[in-house]
Parts: structure tokens; sequence; C-alpha cells
């Protein structure tokens, strides 16, 4: 079933709660959030999309196949980790670096680490959303 | 030391793309990485003989004791020579060797983390890490005896193989566990004075035999040994590198390394000794119905596995020294015997030496090759192998009282090696031309190389053992025993009873030979009975694990899910309310009067829209139910101060309705199909469950839970974590490594849905 107000709606939503999505991870050091709920979120918004446009519509918006995403997630999370081999501390220390900008203030390696998990998330919820929705994964 | 480890690894990862892109001349590149490993050991050679022990240490998980450290002494350094040097010429060999192959590539990826993963054994000064290494060339070894892996019977060896050495693997951790409960620490260099302590403790003996178990089910030794001649399915250059000079050496590295540590005393010495002898005995006998080149020199193998290991349990100075001859004499000419065996193999399409002949005319460097080794390992004058064996039948005469019984085994058995060497090393190459599947040819060069300088070694060695072995005996033995040796070596010993034992040898050998043909045919008939053999036992075992498994997964996983899930939370409560009636005692009820308009409200719908969801015959009325249930169980964190825990649980839950109306796409009409009476049953488990569940909040809001914990993180989370939010803080910092591992599962489980749903996809169209 389409329908025009929510295929043109979603087009905007998207991108809001992609944003919304990024809020999440990045205020969710001090305030309720994180990658995991910031995932999910972001996760919603492509199913939103899948389902007011279709799964080939949502696949082409998405550009990655979710597997791909699933994987460069865990693999910037396990990477995450090695700045603290490097500097001589123990395995997975958190380091930090001030930047000194407004707003963004400190960086360290745990952002890293839940924006792993926040890939992690979306692409694991929407390859199975997709795989589900009926199209094949690659032939 | 972790550097060039490291650059070990990075270069076998490298292995297979260099080999795509060079191929023919992959052998000429790959040989530069063992030879270059070499050079740096030689260089440490003099600072290392001068008495000097080299340390390098990292913290990896101080925590827990295991560190990056390593130790490079006479007994590593020995160890770690022979490792590289015999490298250097298999990996040349195998240039040629494996031109065949269509997944060469994959081969030098392979055999170039087993010799990073050796050195790393023998330099590790943690016990763990040296563990890890220890599993690595396990796994390695696997890899590589079922490289042909289209053949059953090449993964049928491998996998005896690793479940061998595997599950000697694990007495091995056991052991270092336990030592560790005793001296606590894994460092090896830290045990040195504590041989006392330990011998003194209540858990010795049962240290010693799991120390002993991994060491000898690596080593083959009796009643391992089986595994050891089912792995030459290997290709040749990977049994004369791991199941000839290096990784079978392993256990022996172990029980060297350890003596010193946790020797001396009977049980220990004893027990080394007598397997060892065992070993020694039992191969010399098992090799004499061999044709197969590559099985008698396995079995040879074995034999001098087993002296060495007895040298070992026998532990005097003597014996030492003998033991540190060997190993060197052994490593130089097996490797080259396996080379040459490799070599008329690829040359003649054969190994079986009744049919092998004559081939001296057409193969002569291959001939003088072979016959330079198989006079070291027959131990004529002057190799090294002569005064190998010289030492080691003087060590054995030194022993009282079983000097005697112990000489005549170590003849025999000897006696038996002379046997092998004249068929392999002398007998293809003489006599009448043998017609062979291939034409004979001399091969290339980089097949000649590796076992000729191996094999000219043996002869240097032999002439001028001050100039080659003489300094770093005195190291190697420190090692071993912490005390060092005034003992000269010399190629001439004169006219004594050692040498007359020498001969008697080489003349039963020769005998041995000539009667061998005549005695096995008459033996034909003969067969043991199958329960005598140590490879029944563990068929035996194998197939009844398997049964096991089998019948067990037909019971617990018989493909319905809800019997899993059936299992799983049952099994779950049924344990969990064993243990909470336990602490049930000071159950104390909360009283109700703060129960909220709000709460009230909640529950009531949550109870409302739970039998909705149970009664209901329509899926899109149950699914909507389940959200319904899920906001509602959202809203309570909200109300209860977990905003975090809300978010999540409200992101899941429309998820969860998505992702349910997209498989109600797929499921055919709703029929009730199951019984009155399992919907029954079904009932009292889910009652069962929620009752655990409520008695589980009831024991945890009843008891004080006041930890120390939870002050922590509150406090240390901005400082030590920057942030604020201390659920995020500990989830990507303090306890970052579980969600790590969560997450991991997370991908698993996406690949695991993905590949589900493509399993039949002629079913869904």
């Amino acid at each position: 079933m389409y329908s025009l107000i929510l295929a043109t709606a979603s087009r905007y939503l998207l991108l809001l709660l992609l944003i919304f999505s990024v809020f999440l991870l990045l205020r969710g050091h001090n305030e309720p959030g994180g990658g995991f709920t910031g995932g999910l979120v972001g996760a919603s918004a492509y199913a939103l999309y899948f389902i007011a446009n279709g799964i080939g519509e949502a696949r082409r918006v998405l550009r990655f196949d979710p597997q791909a995403v699933v994987a460069s997630g865990l693999l910037l999370a396990a990477l995450s980790t090695l700045p603290s081999l490097v500097a001589g501390e123990p395995f997975m220390t958190a380091i930090w670096i001030d930047t000194g900008i407004p707003l963004i203030g400190k960086v360290g390696t745990p952002l890293l680490f839940d924006f792993g998990v926040y890939l992690l998330v979306l692409g694991m919820t929407l390859s199975i959303v997709f795989t589900l929705a009926g199209e094949e994964v690659r032939p | 030391m972790l550097s060039l480890l490291a650059t070990g690894f990075l270069a076998s990862a490298l292995a297979p793309v260099l080999y795509r892109r060079f191929r023919e001349n992959f052998g000429w590149i790959a040989v530069i990485f063992p030879l270059f490993m070499f050079a740096g050991f030689l260089w440490n050679y003099p600072r290392v003989a001068s008495g000097e022990v080299i340390r390098e240490s990292m913290l990896w998980v101080p925590s827990l004791g295991v560190n990056l450290s390593f130790l490079l002494d006479g007994l590593s350094l020995t160890f770690a020579m022979i490792i590289t040097l015999v490298g250097a010429a298999v990996f040349l060999f195998a240039g040629a060797y494996m031109k065949g192959y269509a997944d060469a590539g994959r081969f030098y990826l392979y055999i170039g983390v087993f010799m990073t993963s050796m050195l790393g054994l023998v330099l590790s000064d943690n016990m763990l890490l040296m563990f890890v290494f220890w599993e690595l060339t396990g796994i390695s070894s696997f890899l590589l005896i079922g490289f042909n892996h289209q053949k059953a019977q090449s993964r049928r060896s491998a996998l005896q193989a690793l479940l061998v050495t595997g599950g000697g693997g694990l007495a091995l951790l056991a052991g270092i566990l336990l030592l560790y409960q005793v001296t606590g620490s894994f460092e090896i260099s830290s045990f040195y004075d504590m041989n006392a302590v330990v011998t003194a403790h209540p858990l010795y003996p049962l240290i010693v035999i799991l120390l002993l178990c991994g060491a000898f089910t690596k080593s083959a030794q009796f009643p391992f040994h089986f595994w050891l001649p089912n792995a030459m399915e290997a290709p040749t250059p990977v049994s004369a590198y791991l199941h000839s000079a290096t990784m079978v050496k392993a256990g022996i590295y172990l029980i060297a390394r350890m003596n010193h540590e946790i020797g001396g005393t009977a049980i220990w010495q004893d027990t080394v000794l007598v397997t060892g002898a065992a070993t020694m005995l039992l191969s010399g006998l098992l090799a004499f119905r061999q044709t197969d080149l590559k099985k008698l020199l396995a079995y040879s193998t074995l034999s001098v596995l087993g002296t060495l290991v007895m040298l070992l349990g026998i532990g005097s100075q003597l014996a030492i020294k003998a033991f540190f001859i060997y190993l060197i004499a052994h490593s130089l000419y097996k490797g080259t015997l396996f080379l040459v065996a490799g070599t008329l193999d690829h040359a003649t399409g054969t190994r079986d030496v009744t049919k092998l002949g004559g081939l001296g005319r057409l193969m002569p460097v291959t001939a003088a090759t072979a016959a330079l080794a198989s006079l070291s390992m027959m131990g004529v004058i002057p190799l090294v192998g002569f005064i190998g064996k010289e030492t080691v039948y003087k060590a054995i005469l030194e022993l009282e009282p079983w000097g005697m019984i112990l000489i005549s085994a170590a003849v025999l058995s000897n006696a038996f090696v002379v046997m092998v060497t004249l068929l392999v090393g002398f007998r293809p190459f003489w006599g009448k031309l043998l017609p062979t599947p291939k034409n004979p040819h001399e091969s290339p060069l980089k097949m000649l190389i590796g076992p000729g300088v191996l094999a000219a070694l043996g002869l240097l060695f032999g002439l001028f053992p001050d100039v080659f072995i003489s300094s770093m005996l005195d190291q190697s033995a420190a090692s071993i025993l912490s005390e060092t040796l005034s003992l000269k070596i010399v190629l001439w010993h004169g006219f004594n009873l050692v040498l007359l034992l020498s001969f008697v040898t080489l003349f039963l050998g020769g005998a041995l030979y000539l009667v061998r043909s005549r005695v096995s045919a008459r033996m034909e008939g003969l067969s043991l009975p199958g329960w005598i053999k140590p490879s029944v036992w563990y068929e035996a075992g194998l197939q009844g694990m398997l049964s096991v498994a089998r019948r067990q997964t037909a019971l617990v996983q018989n493909g319905y899910l809800r019997n899993y899930i059936i299992v799983i939370i049952a099994t779950a409560s049924l344990f969990a309310i064993y243990t909470l009636s336990r602490a049930a005692e000071g159950l104390v009820l909360v009283s109700g009067s703060s129960i909220t308009f709000y709460e009230a409200a909640l529950a009531f719908i949550i109870v409302v829209s739970t039998l909705l969801l149970v009664t209901s015959e329509s899926r899109l009325k149950s699914v909507v139910s389940l959200g319904v249930l899920g906001f509602s169980i959202g809203i309570i964190f909200v109300i209860y101060g977990a905003p975090d825990v809300a978010l999540t649980t409200f992101a899941i839950e429309t998820l969860n309705v998505v992702l349910f109306v997209l498989v109600l796409y797929r499921l055919p009409r709703f029929v009730k199909l199951s019984s009155t009476s399992n919907r029954v049953r079904d009932a009292m488990i889910a009652l069962g469950v929620g009752g655990f569940m409520t008695m589980m909040v009831l024991v945890a809001t009843s008891f004080d839970l006041s930890s120390e914990l939870k002050d922590f993180f509150a406090s240390a989370s901005l400082p030590d974590g920057k942030g604020r939010n201390v659920v995020n803080v500990i989830l990507v910092d303090f306890r970052a490594i579980d969600t790590l591992g969560e997450i991991t599962v997370l991908a698993v489980a996406a690949m695991g849905v993905a590949a589900l749903m493509k399993l039949k996809p002629d079913r869904r169209s």
C-alpha cells in the first residue's frame, strides 16, 4: 500500500530521525542515550522509510549492505581498543584528547567505541528487517 | 623479540598475496625470512654463549599475571636456531615441491604462522604466553596435516593430531594454573628458586602428571605416539619441519625447561625416564614392518624423541650433554632425510621403498646428500650423529642399577634406526633401476640446497664440535640443570666399550636389514589383538563421544523452536528457584501503601494485554498487545528513573512490532495445532517462570544491596570516565570488554539470521 503523504513525510522524517539518533549517540555520555539506543532509533528511521517507500528504495537510500555496516561497526569498536596498547596502558584503557573546540570538547576512544556499537546495532537491525522484507540479501 | 614475532605473523599474512605475485620464484623470497631471523639469533649467540640471559618484558594483562615476557638463554637459543635454520631449508624446498598445489600461497601462510608460534613457544618466559603459542602450533599443525583436505585420510589424521595434542594442551593448561596456585606467578624465570617449595607441595604430583601429559602428547610419547605416523599425510616439507625437527620437540622443550624448576624428584625423573625408554624401544619395533619412506622416518623420529625424553629422565650432566648433541644432530639429519624422501616422491611418484632402486646414477646430488645424512643418523664417524650416539650410550652406562637393561634397549632401538636408514638413505639409490610411476630426474636447485646444507652441517659439527656446539652447551645445560657443565665434546674417545657398542649397533642394524623382508613375510599372517593399540582406544573414545553428542542433540535440539525455549527457561528457572528458595528465609514484603494511581493503571494495562496476547486468535492482535505490554513496561522504567532503559525499550518495542508485521506476511493462516494437554503444560511452565521472576524481584528488594560498586561507579564516572551518564560510561568504558563481547554476538546473530533466510530461497517465492 503506497501512501503519498507518508512517502513524502518519510523523506524528511528519515533525515530528522537520523539526526536525532546521532544526537542520542553523542549525548549518551552525559545524558540518557548512547550508541545502542541511537542505533535502534537510526534503524527505525530506515524502517519507516522502508514501510513508506518499499524495500528497494530503502536499500538504495542506505547505500551500504547492512552486513557491511555490521562488520564496520564491529571493526570500529575493536579498533578503538588499540590506542590503549600503543600508549602502553592496559588493554582498553580509555584515551581522551581535549580538542579545546567549543561544543565538541573532549574526544576519546569510548566515543569511537560507542559509534561502533551504533553502526553495529543499526546494521544488525536493518539486516534483519531487510532480509525479512523479502528481497535476497545478495544473489 | 616481541617485534620479531609480530613481524613473523605479519609476513605470514602477506605470504599468500606475495605468492600470487611471484609464484615461480617465491621460494627464494620466502627463504629470506627464516634466514633473517636465523642471522638475528646468530648475532646474539656470543652474548648468550658468554653466559648472559637476555630478557624482554612488556605488560599485557598484568592483573592476571599474563605478560609478553621473553627469555633468550642457551636452551631457547638452541631451539630458536634449529627452528629458523631448518625453516630456511624447508621454505626453499617447498618453493619447488609445492608448485603443483593450487593453494600453495595458503601453505606459506600456515607454515609461516607455525614457525613464528614455535619461536614464540621457545622464547616465552610466561607460562600462559607459552601456552598460547603452544596451541597456535597445534592449530597450524592441524591445518598443515589436513592440507590435502580433499582426502578423507588427511582430514582424519589432522583431526586426530589436533585432538590428541589439544587434549594434552588442556592438561598442560590445568598444570600451569595449578603451578600458579603454588608459586603465585606465571613467569618461568621466577620459579628458579622455588624447586623446594613446589616439590614439597601436596599438589605437586598432580602438577607433574598434568604437565607431562601435555609434553607427552605433543612429543608423541607412548601411549600417545600414534598420531605422529598418521600425520605423515601432510606434504613432505611439513613432515620434515613440524613432525620431526620442531613441533614434536616442543614437549621435550617443556620437560627440559621445567626440569630445574619442578624436577629432581623420583616421580618426575622416573616417569620421564620410563616413558622415554618405552617409546624408544617400541617405535623401533613398530618401524620393522613399514615400507613407506615417510612412515619409516616417522617411527625412527619417535625412537629419537623417546631417547631424548629418556635422557632428560636420567638427568645427569652427561645425559644433558648427550641430550643437546643428539637434539642438534637429529634435527640436521632427519630434516635432510625427510626432504630427500620428498624429493624421491616428487621425482618418482612413489614412496614405497620396495619399488625404488638404482636412482643414484640419475640423481647423484640427492644420493650424496642422503648418504651423508644417513651416515650421521646411523652414527658413523666422523659425523655429528656419531658423537651424539656415543654420548647417549655413555650417559646410559653411568646409570645404576638399570644401566645394563637400558643400554640393551638403546642398542636394539638404534639398530632399528640403522635399518630404517639403510632402507631410506641407501636402498633407493643402489642396485638395479626399478620402474616408477614417473620418470626420475635430478631435482631443481631449490630442492637440493636445503637438504645439502643441513647434511653438510652435520659433517662440520662432527669434525669441529668445539667450534659449533661446545660454547653453547654450557649455557644450555645451565638452563636445565642450574649448574654449568665442564664437559668437553670430542669426536674420538679411543677404543672403549662405547665404541664397541656403536659397532654392535651397526652390525645388528645391518643384520636386521638383511633378514627384514623374510621375517616380515613370515609375520604377514600374524596380527596383534586390537585392544593393545592405543589408537584403537582413541577411536573408541572418539566414536563414543560422537554418539553421546548425537543422542544428546536429538534430545535437546530436535529442531522445534518451542522445545528449545522450554529447555532453556525451564533449566534456568529450576536451578535459580533452588538457590532462591534457600535465600528466601529473610524475605520481607515491602508494604503496598506507596502504590500510586499510575502504577495501578499500568499494572492493569499490562495484565489485560498479557491475557489478550495469549488468548487472541488473531496474530495481529497478539502483536499489538505485545507492543502495548512493552511500552507499559517502558513507562514503568520512566517512572522509576531509568531513562536509558526506557529509551531502549521504546526503540526495541517499535522495531519489534515492525519485525513481527514483516514475519506475519510470511506465515500461513492461524490454526490451533497444539493439543490441550500441551497448552496446559506450556501454561504451567509460563506460570513457573513468572513465579520465579516474581520471587527473584522479592528477594532482590528485601535485601540491602548497597555494594561498593554502586558508589565506585557513581563517583568515578565523571573524573575517570569523563561522562555524567553512569550507565553509558559503564557500557563503553568501565565494562567495555563485556560490551565488545555482546556486540560480537550481535554481529554473529545478524549473520545467522541472514543465512537462515537465504537457506531455502525457493520456498519463499
